[in-house]
C-alpha cells in the first residue's frame, strides 16, 4: 500500500541488557523519526526479560487498548494455563506474550515483535508479527 | 393508572421490615405509601436497645434512614401518631391535625411495655425500658446514683438489668415468680441462670411482690410482700408487654380478651382492607413478642398486597441469646408440658451448664431443650425439633460433653431441603442449595446471593457444612487454593514460609509451586514475605512480584500517570509542612485532593516525576504514605481533650503513636484505623479495621469494621484499655489476621469467616488461648523495628531509580498523557481533547 513501507525485517538496536529488569518489564520508544511510515513512526514498546523461559525476550506494544493507556510494560508477568502472559495493571485483561492475544476478549490484539540479544545489545524488529 | 394508597401505621422493626420487604418487590410501584410513625426517628434496633449503654449511638441502631425511604418513594411522617381510624371513610387522623384516606392500612403499632399497678409507680424516677427516650431518660437519673432496680426477670428485665450494670450502677432484679426467664426456662435452668447473674454481680430476688413504693429521704424504697424492703435511686419497669391495640379499639377491630388485634392466616384483621402485624397482632390467641415472627407476618402481608397467598400459622419462638454475658437457649416445648413427655437433663455445677432435652412419649423426637450456660448445642437441636428429625439411639449424647466417638454431629445432609438454616432472613436449605447450584462456590457468594447468615450470623457454621456438603455432592472439590501454582492457602503458604525461612519467592515456587506464577501468587507471596522479613520491596528477588503500585510506589490513575500521598500522621500537619505540599503541587502541575483519611492526595505525576517529588518531600520531613501497598494506611483522628471540650483522653498522641508504630506493616489487604477521643466518634473509629474511642478509663477497642463497598460495624472487642493493653491487644490482632487471612480479604470478612467469630479472636489474643501471643508480638516487634521508608531508600539508591524512567531508551516524556484544565487543576484529557504536541525532529 505505502510504497516506502519497509516489508522487510529490520532490526534495530533499542536499549542495553543492563536496562532490562528480570521477570519483569521495562518500556522503550521506537521508530527512525527520519521516516514518515505509520510502520516507522514513534511507538512504545514493552519489553519483558524472563531469564527461565524459552525464548527469553518478549516485545509487545505498550498501549492497552481496553485500558486506553500505555501501561503494559508496567503489567506483571502470569502464567496462565502454561502460557506466558502479562496482566494489565489497570483493569487486569491478560495479553499473550507470544501473540499479543487478550485472553479475556480474543478480538484484541497488541502488536508483537521479534527482539533478540546482540552482546549486551537489545535488539527489535520493528514491523510487528514478522517472526 | 391509579396508585393504591397504602398507610402503615408505626416504624419499629416489624413496620421497617415490611416497608423493606415491600420496597425490593417490583410491585412496590403500585402504591402510594405514607408512613406514620409517632417517635421522633424511624425505626431502630430494639433487640440490641442495651448497646446503647455500651456506646453504640441512635445513629447505629438506626435501621430506616430517612434517605432511604426517599429513594423508595415513601412518605415518612416523624414524631405524628394517628390519633383515629375512620374505617366507613377510609381514613385516619394524625396529631397533627392531618387527614389522610387509604385503600389499604397495615397497623404495625407494636407494644407497650406493661407496668404493674403499685402505688408510687408513677414517681419521677420510675421508668419503662422501651425507646431511646426512654434510655436517655435513665441514663441522666443514673448520674449521681448508687442502686438500680428492675423489676421483672423476663428477657427484657435481664436486658435493663445489664443496662444498669453498664452506666455503673448497683443492679437488682426483682421477680413475682419463683425463677427468672419463666417463659423460656424451667426450674433447673432457670435457678442455674440466677447463680450465674449473681456471680456477675446482679441481686436477684424471686418470688418478690412489690407492694408500695414510696420516696424517703430523696430515694425511693420499695416494699415487698412480707415486710421486706430496697432503697433503691431509680426503678426499671420490665414486667412484659402488651398490645398497643388501642387505635384498633376506638375503631371497633375485633380485639382479643386480654388484647391484641385479632388477625387470620393472611395477618387480616376483622376489616378486610386493615391488616396487623407484630407485637401488636394476636394470631390464635397468641401474641409474638419476638422480631423473627413479626418479620414473618410483614413478609406475608407484603404477599398478600402483591396478590400471592402465603399463610403465617404461628412461629416457633426458640431462642438463643447472651443475657450479661450468659448464654441461654431456649426451644420448642421447653417445660415438657406435652403428654407423655420425658426429659434427659445435664448439669454440670463446676463450669455452671445446664442441659435439657425434652422427648415425646417415643422418645425419637424432641418436643423441647432449654440450655443454660453453654448454647454449643442450640443450632444442632433446633433442626431436630424443627425438622421433627428422628433422634439417634443415645439422644443423650447430644448435649452431652464432647467425648472420643461421642455425640455424632447431625450433618448438613440429614436436613430436608425446608428446614430453615438461617431464620433472621428465612433462608432453607433449598435455596441455599440452588444458589450453590447456580454456581455461588463460597461462603460469601451465597450469603450475598441469599443473604444467609447476615443477620445475626449464628447459623454460619451450618451455612458453612450445608455449602461444602453440596458443593461435594456437585463433585466439585472445595478448592481455597491460592492459584494454579500454589495447592495451598495463603495461611498455610504463610506458615511454610515462617517455618521454614524460606526467603525469595523462587525458592517457594521450587520448594512447594508449579510453573512461573502469576499476578495472584506474586504479590501475595511478596507480601507474605515482607510480613515476615521486612525487607524492601524493590530488592532485587522481589522486584517482579509486586504490583505496579508497589513497584514505583505510588497509585496509578487510569491514564497511566500517578498519585502521591505522603505521610500525615493522624492527620497533623504543620502550617511549613502543609505549604511544601502546596508548593511540590504547583511546581510539578499535579491536581490536589483532600482524602477521607486526613491527608492530601497529589495527582497527575508521571512516572519519571515520582523520584524529583519525592525528594523535595522527604526533604521536608515527608514519609512514604503506602496508599499503594496492602498495608497500613491512615489513622484517623479527632483532636481529642487538648482542644476538645468534650474530649476525655489525648486522641492524637494515640494515634501518632498507633500509626507510627504499624505504618510499613505489610498485610492481606489495606488496613484503616481511627482514634475518637470520647464516645461521640467524631473520627468514625467503628467503620475501620481497628477503631480505638476514648472512655473516661481508658480505651474501647473495636475491631473489623469497614466502609466503603460492604460496610460493616466494628465489634467492641474489649472496654477501658490501658495504652499498654490497648497496643498490645492490637499487635496481637493485626499479626493473626496477617498470619491467618486469605489473600485481599479484609479484617471484616476474615472475622466472619473465622470460625468461632468474636468470642474466638478473644480467647486467642486477650486468653492467649493457643499460646502465640508472645510470638505474634515478638513478629510485630520485628516489623516495627525494621521500618524503613522505602522511597528514603529508594532515593539514595541509584540502581532502583533506574526503575522509575518512562522509556529506557530516551528521556522523552510519553505523549500519551496529556491533562487539560478544570475548575483551575489539572484533570487527565479524555477522548477528542489530546492535542498532540509535535515532538523536534
Amino acid at each position: 500500500m505505502n510504497q516506502i513501507a519497509i516489508t522487510h525485517t529490520q532490526w534495530q538496536p533499542i536499549c542495553q541488557r543492563s536496562d532490562l529488569v528480570a521477570d519483569s518489564g521495562v518500556c522503550v520508544l521506537t521508530g527512525d523519526r527520519t521516516l514518515r511510515t505509520v510502520s516507522a513512526a514513534p511507538k512504545s514498546i514493552a519489553l519483558f526479560f524472563i531469564p527461565h523461559a524459552e525464548p527469553q525476550l518478549y516485545a509487545i506494544d505498550n498501549w492497552d487498548p481496553l485500558a486506553g493507556a500505555g501501561v503494559i510494560a508496567r503489567g506483571l508477568l502470569a502464567e496462565i494455563d502454561g502460557e506466558l502472559t502479562v496482566a494489565s495493571p489497570l483493569y487486569k485483561h491478560h495479553y499473550r506474550l507470544r501473540d499479543g492475544i487478550c485472553l479475556e476478549d480474543n478480538s484484541v490484539r497488541l502488536g508483537t515483535y521479534a527482539a533478540a540479544f546482540d552482546g549486551d545489545k537489545v535488539l527489535i524488529a520493528t514491523e510487528p508479527g514478522n517472526h | 393508572m391509579v396508585k393504591q394508597k397504602l398507610i402503615v401505621i408505626g416504624n419499629g422493626m416489624v413496620g421497617h421490615h415490611f416497608l423493606e420487604q415491600l420496597a425490593a418487590r417490583p410491585e412496590k410501584s403500585l402504591f402510594e405509601v405514607t408512613v406514620f410513625c409517632a417517635e421522633p426517628r424511624p425505626a431502630y434496633d430494639r433487640v440490641h436497645l442495651s448497646e446503647y449503654f455500651g456506646g453504640r449511638s441512635a445513629e447505629d441502631l438506626a435501621l430506616g434512614k430517612v434517605e432511604r425511604y426517599r429513594e423508595w418513594g415513601f412518605e415518612l411522617l416523624l414524631n405524628d401518631a394517628v390519633t383515629a381510624i375512620d374505617r366507613d371513610r377510609k381514613t385516619v387522623t394524625a396529631a397533627s391535625g392531618m387527614e389522610k384516606s387509604y385503600d389499604r392500612l397495615v397497623l404495625a403499632t407494636g407494644s407497650y411495655p406493661f407496668v404493674p399497678p403499685i402505688p408510687g409507680h408513677e414517681h419521677e424516677k420510675c421508668f419503662v425500658y422501651r425507646t431511646l427516650e426512654d434510655l436517655d431518660a435513665i441514663r441522666a437519673a443514673a448520674r449521681g446514683a448508687r442502686r438500680g432496680v428492675v423489676v421483672g426477670g423476663g428477657l427484657l428485665g435481664l436486658e435493663a438489668a445489664n443496662a444498669l450494670k453498664e452506666l455503673g450502677l448497683e443492679a437488682h432484679v426483682v421477680e413475682f415468680a419463683p425463677g427468672l426467664m419463666s417463659v423460656q426456662l424451667d426450674a433447673g435452668g432457670s435457678e442455674l441462670l440466677k447463680n450465674k447473674i449473681e456471680d456477675l454481680g446482679v441481686t436477684v430476688h424471686t418470688s418478690t411482690a412489690t407492694e408500695l413504693i414510696e420516696e424517703v429521704d430523696g430515694r425511693l424504697c420499695m416494699r415487698f410482700q412480707g415486710d421486706r424492703e430496697l432503697i433503691t435511686d431509680l426503678i426499671v419497669f420490665s414486667a412484659g408487654i402488651r398490645p398497643e391495640d388501642s387505635l384498633a379499639r376506638s375503631a371497633h377491630l375485633q380485639l382479643g380478651e386480654r388484647g391484641g388485634i385479632v388477625i387470620d392466616e393472611s395477618c387480616r384483621t376483622s376489616d378486610e382492607n386493615i391488616f396487623a402485624i407484630g407485637e401488636c397482632a394476636l394470631y390464635d390467641n397468641r401474641i409474638f413478642g419476638l422480631v423473627a415472627p413479626g418479620y414473618t407476618m410483614a413478609r406475608n402481608t407484603v404477599a398478600q398486597l402483591c396478590g400471592e397467598s402465603m399463610s403465617f400459622t404461628g412461629a416457633d419462638m426458640s431462642t438463643k441469646l447472651k443475657l450479661l454475658g450468659v448464654q441461654v437457649g431456649s426451644i420448642g416445648d421447653a417445660h415438657g408440658r406435652a403428654e407423655g413427655a420425658a426429659a434427659i437433663t445435664f448439669v454440670d455445677e463446676q463450669t455452671g451448664v445446664y442441659k435439657r432435652m425434652i422427648t415425646d412419649n417415643t422418645g425419637k423426637k424432641l418436643l423441647g431443650a432449654v440450655l443454660v450456660g453453654d448454647t454449643g448445642d442450640y443450632d444442632q437441636l433446633l433442626q431436630y425439633h424443627l425438622n421433627a428429625i428422628d433422634l439417634p439411639e443415645h439422644p443423650e449424647q447430644l448435649i452431652l460433653p464432647a467425648a472420643d466417638g461421642a455425640a455424632p454431629a447431625l450433618g448438613a445432609g440429614a436436613l430436608p431441603a425446608a428446614a430453615t438454616i438461617c431464620s433472621c432472613h428465612n433462608v432453607s436449605k433449598g435455596q441455599i442449595v440452588d444458589a450453590v447450584q447456580g454456581g455461588c462456590c463460597s461462603l460469601g457468594e451465597v450469603k450475598d446471593a441469599t443473604r444467609a447468615s447476615t443477620g445475626c450470623g449464628g447459623c454460619s457454621a451450618l451455612l458453612k457444612n450445608v455449602i461444602d456438603e453440596e458443593l461435594a455432592a456437585l463433585g466439585m472439590e472445595v478448592n481455597n487454593h491460592l492459584c494454579a501454582h500454589f495447592p495451598f492457602t495463603r495461611q498455610e503458604l504463610f506458615h511454610l514460609v515462617q517455618v521454614e525461612e524460606i526467603r525469595t519467592f523462587e525458592e517457594l515456587l521450587t520448594k512447594h509451586g508449579s510453573g512461573r506464577g502469576c499476578e495472584l501468587c506474586k504479590p501475595t507471596v511478596a507480601s507474605i514475605l515482607a510480613s515476615l522479613w521486612n525487607e524492601h520491596i524493590h530488592r532485587k528477588p522481589h522486584v517482579g512480584l509486586q504490583d505496579t503500585n508497589d513497584t514505583f510506589m505510588a497509585n496509578m490513575q487510569k491514564n497511566g500517570s500517578y498519585s502521591v500521598v505522603p505521610r500525615i500522621p493522624g492527620g497533623e500537619i504543620t502550617p511549613d509542612k502543609l505549604i511544601v505540599l502546596g508548593q511540590v503541587a504547583k511546581k510539578y502541575n499535579l491536581y490536589t485532593k483532600i482524602t477521607g483519611g486526613q491527608r492530601v492526595d497529589l495527582f497527575g505525576a508521571r512516572l519519571e516525576e515520582l523520584p524529583e517529588i519525592w525528594r523535595e518531600l522527604i526533604d521536608a520531613g515527608f514519609e512514604t504514605g503506602h496508599a499503594y501497598g496492602k498495608s497500613l494506611r491512615t489513622v484517623k483522628s479527632c483532636v481529642g481533650s487538648t482542644w476538645c471540650r468534650f474530649g476525655v483522653q489525648d486522641s492524637v498522641a494515640m494515634a501518632l503513636h498507633i500509626e507510627n508504630r504499624y505504618k510499613g506493616l505489610r498485610s492481606p489487604h489495606k488496613i484503616k484505623m481511627a482514634v475518637s477521643g470520647c464516645t461521640r466518634e467524631c473520627a468514625e473509629a467503628q467503620s475501620k479495621d481497628i477503631g480505638v474511642i476514648a472512655t473516661e478509663n481508658g480505651w474501647n477497642l473495636f475491631v473489623c469494621g469497614n466502609g466503603g463497598m460492604r460496610p460493616r460495624h466494628a465489634d467492641l472487642f474489649a472496654t477501658d484499655l490501658d495504652d499498654t493493653t490497648l497496643i498490645q491487644y492490637i499487635d496481637r490482632i493485626l499479626m493473626f489476621y496477617v498470619r491467618t487471612a486469605d489473600k485481599l480479604q479484609r479484617t471484616s470478612v476474615w472475622l466472619e469467616n473465622l470460625e468461632g467469630g468474636l468470642d474466638y479472636l478473644r480467647a486467642v489474643v486477650i486468653e492467649d488461648k493457643l499460646g502465640i501471643g508472645a510470638e505474634l508480638e515478638t513478629q510485630m516487634a520485628n516489623v516495627v523495628g525494621t521500618y524503613q521508608c522505602e522511597w528514603k531508600t529508594a532515593i539514595e539508591d541509584p540502581e532502583m531509580l533506574k526503575r522509575f524512567r518512562q522509556f529506557v531508551n530516551t528521556d522523552t516524556p510519553d505523549d500519551k498523557i496529556a491533562f487539560v484544565e478544570e475548575r483551575g487543576q489539572p484533570r487527565p484529557a479524555r477522548e477528542g481533547e489530546i492535542v498532540r504536541i509535535a515532538e523536534p525532529a
